[in-house]
């Protein structure tokens, strides 16, 4: 698991590192993927049944690490959402996707 | 329990989300926003002498009583910064109804601000470290459409680098807290502070505070401030005011709440590295305030100055260095406002923010001119006025400790910092009148009231800094004794 999450974080951090917006996006969700594992791994995958009233006599997995989990998701979903839209209208009003034109001019 | 406890967060929240729904009338959303503002601000101060005389409030929210459930605590530290933050917002807002412009009114420009608002005094309130993370996301994507909310060019091109950098320290956050769950087994701040004591700050534990720290730095600018003067120079003036006063200002909160209450076991570690950082932030801020002749460029590298400052306190871990800390924190919000205003309406008034097109201008705004001058030495330290108190007290605590290096350092930047605000000073309002009355592109007509209030208040904070001195003192007490917070949240005697 912790291998998996290492090349979530790698591919994601090559992503970041390249000039064109929509791949430096598509990074920054990839590296959200493999925090969400983290969390999930951190919670402990291997401990036993779904935490439910009414079940005996087994352990239970800690549902915490789940609930953080479904929180975490959702906002990055949102957050996602609102990148890739303020990229496209960047986009259309800059004409250009490339972050090395994206630095500007000093005297604008 | 106290039901109060959780109103600064509400009432923003639910009057944003009813402005939603009639985005045309802008007048009633002027009156709804600064009605909020006062609410909350009204609140806080029923909180603030409710805590003085019963001690921490506190809110189990649903009745799940701590641990277990989401906590909302707010004490005196808490308390008097959301207070000071509905008083900023309360006169940015004021600024924003005469410069902000139709277009941003009609597309949500208030409901977002309250947002805002409600994701800072979230940040504040907030007992639980991964709701620590949710507030922060609340302001952080309010902050997203605010910066970029009319989409000229610049706020494009900046908005782009500050959501990325944002994006990715929320991860590093989220890295941060599955690893200190996965090694304490809890959440909330009291219960982590109670575990982190008896398993001990151990190897493992100081790098995950180090990662914290990293998270906090890239939210505060300190060190880690790269993104800070394009993305607060980008956005129109009254949101560069508001990014500024409170931005940053929560990142310093989580850092001061984090590393007194969870991770104050090893200070010659973490502590000693927040001063290196602070001193290494002080003096990149301060050449970039002094090298740049662009009023925006000047004023956000005055910014990161005071982010420095105040965690050289916090870094001397004393009960001085952490009064001067609340103190300049407080000052530091009231008056990055008001010089961000004021540089705004520079700005707004000559179309130019470059200081060699500047000159005379205290001829056609004597107001204006006298009031950037008291700005300017209040921001610099200047007895009387509200910076001086906090600046003393941080020397004092930094040489308490034995962090000399720290303590010269910080008065060689305000030296610094007097010299660059000086000379906006000088070359904007001394010297020949080079532009007419009627070339200019605005009026002062209702600016300067929100300026008027917040250089009242700075003047008035220096003056009358004994009546503030027992909440201070009581604030910083439980900063520098965990168990007092502990014992609000958990009862007496919790088991760890």
């Amino acid at each position: 698991m912790c291998i998996v999450v290492g090349l979530l974080f790698m591919i994601g951090t090559y992503l970041i590192l390249t000039k064109t917006l929509l791949r430096i996006i598509l990074g920054t969700s990839i590296i959200g993927h493999g925090v969400n594992l983290l969390i999930i791994t951190m919670g402990g995958l291997k401990k036993g049944g779904p935490p439910l009233l009414g079940i005996e006599n087994v352990t239970y997995a800690d549902s915490l690490p789940q609930a953080l989990l479904l929180t975490a998701i959702v906002i990055n979903f949102a957050t996602t959402a609102l990148f890739l839209v303020l990229s496209y209208r960047a986009y259309t009003v800059l004409g250009t996707d490339d972050t090395e034109q994206l630095r500007g001019k000093e005297d604008e | 329990m106290n039901n109060l406890v959780i109103l600064p967060i509400i009432i923003p929240v639910v009057i944003g989300m009813i402005m939603v729904i009639m985005r045309k009338q802008i007048k009633i959303q002027r009156f709804l926003s600064l009605f909020s503002m006062l609410a909350v601000g009204s609140v806080t101060l029923y909180l603030i002498f409710q805590i003085k005389s019963e001690g921490i409030q506190t809110l189990q929210l649903g009745g799940w009583e701590a641990p277990y459930g989401v906590s909302m605590v707010i004490d005196l530290f808490a308390a008097l910064l959301i207070m000071v933050t509905s008083i900023v917002a309360f006169c940015c807002l004021l600024y924003a109804f005469h410069t902000i412009g139709e277009e941003r009114e009609k597309f949500y420009f208030y409901p977002l601000f309250l947002f805002l608002i409600a994701g800072v005094n979230g940040s504040f309130i907030t007992g639980d470290i991964f709701n620590l993370f949710v507030c922060f996301e609340v302001m952080l994507v309010a902050s997203y459409v605010l910066i970029s909310l009319g989409g000229t060019k610049i706020q494009l091109r900046e908005s782009i680098k500050y959501i990325l950098i944002n994006i990715l320290s929320s991860f590093l956050f989220l890295v941060a807290i599955a690893f200190l769950y996965a090694m304490t087994g809890t959440l909330n701040f009291a219960h982590l502070s109670l575990r982190v004591a008896e398993v001990g700050q151990g190897g493992l534990m100081t790098t995950v505070a180090i990662l914290f720290l990293i998270v906090f730095s890239l939210k505060a600018g300190l060190f880690l401030f790269f993104w800070l003067p394009g993305a607060y120079s980008a956005p129109p003036t009254a949101i560069s005011a508001i990014f500024a006063a409170l931005l940053t200002k929560v990142g310093i909160y989580a850092i001061i709440r984090v590393f007194t209450l969870v991770f104050y076991h090893e200070p010659e570690v973490t502590h000693w590295f927040i001063g290196l950082l602070a001193a290494i932030t002080m003096g990149l801020g301060a050449i970039g305030a002094v090298a740049y002749w662009d009023i925006k460029r000047i004023l956000t590298y005055n910014v990161i100055v005071g982010v420095g400052f105040i965690l050289a306190g916090v870094a001397s871990f004393t009960t001085v260095g952490m009064t001067g800390a609340l103190y300049y924190l407080i000052h530091d919000m009231i008056v990055k406002a008001l010089i961000f205003l004021l540089g705004g309406t520079i700005i707004y008034l000559t179309g130019t923010s470059n200081l060699k097109d500047l000159s005379g201008l205290i001829r056609l705004h004597p107001q204006l001119g006298w009031m950037f001058f008291v700005a300017a030495l209040s921001l610099s330290g200047i007895p009387p006025l509200s910076g001086f108190l906090g600046k003393i007290f941080i020397t004092e605590g930094t040489f308490e400790s034995g962090y000399f290096w720290l303590g010269a350092i910080g008065l060689i930047t305000s030296l610094l910092v007097l010299y660059s605000i000086m000379k906006v000073f000088m070359n904007a309002f001394w010297g020949y009148t080079v532009i007419r009355e009627e070339d200019e592109y605005g009026t002062t007509k209702g600016l300067l009231l929100p300026i008027g209030l917040l250089t009242t208040l700075t003047i008035a904070l220096g003056l009358g800094a004994e009546a503030i001195h027992d909440y201070v003192d009581l604030a910083v007490e439980v900063l520098m004794n965990p168990n007092l917070y502990i014992e609000a949240v958990l009862g007496v005697n919790p088991k760890p």
